[in-house]
């Protein structure tokens, strides 16, 4: 029978590859914010889950606000993301230092 | 014994194709993979019961988000990978210790959960995404609201930082065309037989 600890471990998987890929991926913004949704995707499988093992809602509506906020992340990201290529022709993170107006 | 088939099925491929985003050269397959990912996770929250948060995920996820990241491709890539690599490792695998270890107290029993007040749990008869409405509509409204409210700001936002104005275009200017007076936009002349008229 799965039980919660399954499901906690996947997640717990799933989480640390994301923190890898931010550390691996340092060239590439999109990977990066890829590796965040990773991130925010095993956050929502935990509280799914454990909002199934005690038969409690609360943690689908609260996996329900972090999709809220990671769908408006993923646009303000991609959005400055956007006018950075459009002003240097490059996406790399190495000189995002240049942003501080 | 097919709800175990499955779970480890969807578990198995979320992981390697979370594996693969983060691994893979080209960022569109990375894009492609996290999709596959975003799927497989919510066959597995399917699994649990939570329809509408699959649901939601396959349809805020794999319809909006993951498909504005392919709209940008290029290939910058992968320089310092292998000098990066040892210190991403090791946080991994710090973070990871950290989680078995805590999963070893929860299971040891060290961890005193506690146990929900009974206030959120589905009313008998009702569907998942009868028992969320509910309790969305009522109990959470204001957070909900304001979760509307977060997406009205990323919106505004997105829309103000990559919105320009083109130089070539000629769009309409209501308050020239407001204070303009008869007068001054037009002309009374009197032309004369057969001299025509001058503009």
């Amino acid at each position: 029978m799965i039980g919660v600890e399954h499901y906690v471990v996947v997640s717990s998987i799933l989480f640390v590859l994301g923190v890898l890929g931010i550390f691996l991926n340092r060239k590439n913004v999109i990977v990066l914010l890829m590796a965040i949704e990773l991130i925010l995707l095993a956050v929502n499988i935990n509280l799914v889950a454990f909002s199934a093992a005690l038969h409690d809602l609360t943690g689908q509506i609260f996996a329900m606000f972090v999709l809220t906020v990671a769908a408006g992340e993923a646009a303000v990201g991609l959005a400055i993301l956007v006018i950075y290529f459009r002003g240097r022709g490059s996406i790399a993170v190495d000189d995002v230092n240049r942003m501080k107006g | 014994m097919i709800q175990t088939l499955a779970f480890y099925l969807f578990a198995v491929l979320t992981i390697a194709s979370a594996a693969a985003t983060i691994l893979s050269r080209n960022p569109v397959h990375s894009v492609l993979f996290l999709i596959l990912a975003f799927f497989n996770a919510a066959g597995l929250m399917m699994l649990t019961g939570a329809e509408f948060i699959a649901m939601l995920l396959i349809i805020v996820y794999v319809g909006a988000v993951v498909v504005m990241m392919l709209d940008i491709d290029f290939a910058e890539l992968r320089a310092g990978f292998v000098k990066n690599f040892p210190l991403g490792m090791l946080v991994a695998i710090v973070l990871l210790a950290e989680m078995v270890l805590g999963l070893g107290a929860y299971k040891a029993g060290a961890l005193n959960l506690g146990t929900p007040d009974g206030t959120a749990v589905t009313p008998a008869g009702a569907s998942n995404i009868e028992a969320i409405g509910g309790l969305l509509y009522s109990r959470y409204l204001f957070l909900f609201e304001a979760a509307g409210l977060i997406l009205l700001v990323a919106m505004v936002g997105a829309i103000v930082l990559t919105h320009r104005q083109r130089g070539d275009t000629r769009g309409q200017k209501v308050s020239k065309q407001i204070a303009r007076r008869p007068d001054e936009a037009t002309v009374n002349v009197k032309p004369e037989v057969g001299k025509g008229v001058s503009l």
